[in-house]
């Protein structure tokens, strides 16, 4: 398939993102230029300073909304694309209905709680759906150990599964944004491999 | 008892395991996880009644913060 032709299969789907931080916001950009129709993306955030050293925004968009930032963002990469962006904190009770209709979602949450969160949710009420978690970026370098691992046809985790944040072992941009191409490649090629 | 435990075979001395005393053996228990077993999710509150069996298959993601 050329690249155009990729670009009008995959206009069809749509991908859903939890989290638009480092990864979700990334995710998105990647998601964009490869030419997915739709995402749904949710987060409730402000664009901070600090967000610059990893998340797809810029100086000039400090104190937006993330939603906001993002949109404008990715209309920037692709005038048409259609993004839903919801100013809300997901939970258990909200997440079968935002993300309804969705071919596969992204797990793009900040705390471990959340990734929990969404696993359970998205299991047991939504059978069928594939959804891409990551696991496992903080600090720098290791490569050798960032992987996607397939649990099975509806649940994929890439990442470490050891490196955790903290103070001493930030999020930095390399890291997050190779976690966060790898959800968006193993997204493209599931999509690729669904006929619609 | 012979398990796949995240895509190895693992042997344990017992004839079943439930997934809580799993957990404990493999020293995982201060982790955000999740599980599955033959392919169907375990919520934390059934830990101590799901059990186990041989050639069972087991998959435990680690989940660490960060993102």
């Amino acid at each position: 398939m050329k690249s155009q032709e990729i670009r009008e299969y995959l206009k069809k789907f749509r991908v859903g993102i939890a989290g638009a931080g480092g990864l979700g916001s990334n995710c998105a950009m990647l998601l964009a230029r490869a030419g997915v129709g739709t995402l749904i993306v949710c987060d409730n955030d402000t664009v901070e300073k600090s967000n610059l050293n990893r998340q797809f925004y810029f100086l000039h968009q400090c104190g937006m909304k993330k939603t906001e930032a993002l949109i404008d963002n990715l209309k920037m990469i692709d005038e048409d694309i259609n993004v839903i962006a919801r100013d809300i904190k997901l939970d258990r009770h909200n997440i079968p209905e935002v993300f309804a209709g969705c071919d596969v979602i992204i797990e793009a949450f900040d705390s471990a709680y959340m990734k929990e969160m969404i696993i359970e949710t998205v299991q047991s009420r939504m059978p069928g759906i594939t959804l891409i978690v990551a696991s496992g970026l903080a600090g720098w370098g290791k490569n050798e150990t960032i992987r996607t691992r397939k649990i099975d046809d509806n649940l994929y985790v890439c990442g470490d599964e050891s490196e955790e944040v903290s103070d001493e072992n930030p999020p930095l941009a390399p890291r997050v944004t190779i976690v966060a191409a790898m959800q968006a490649n193993l997204a493209v090629e599931i999509l690729m491999n669904r006929k619609k | 008892m012979k398990i796949m435990l995240n895509n190895r075979m693992e042997e344990f001395d017992a004839k079943s395991l439930t997934v809580q005393q799993l957990l404990d053996i493999k020293k995982y228990s201060f982790r955000m996880r999740t599980v599955k077993v033959n392919g169907r999710y375990v919520p934390p509150s059934e830990y101590d009644k799901t059990t186990i069996n041989d050639g069972d298959n087991v998959q435990i993601i680690y989940l660490m913060s960060g993102g």
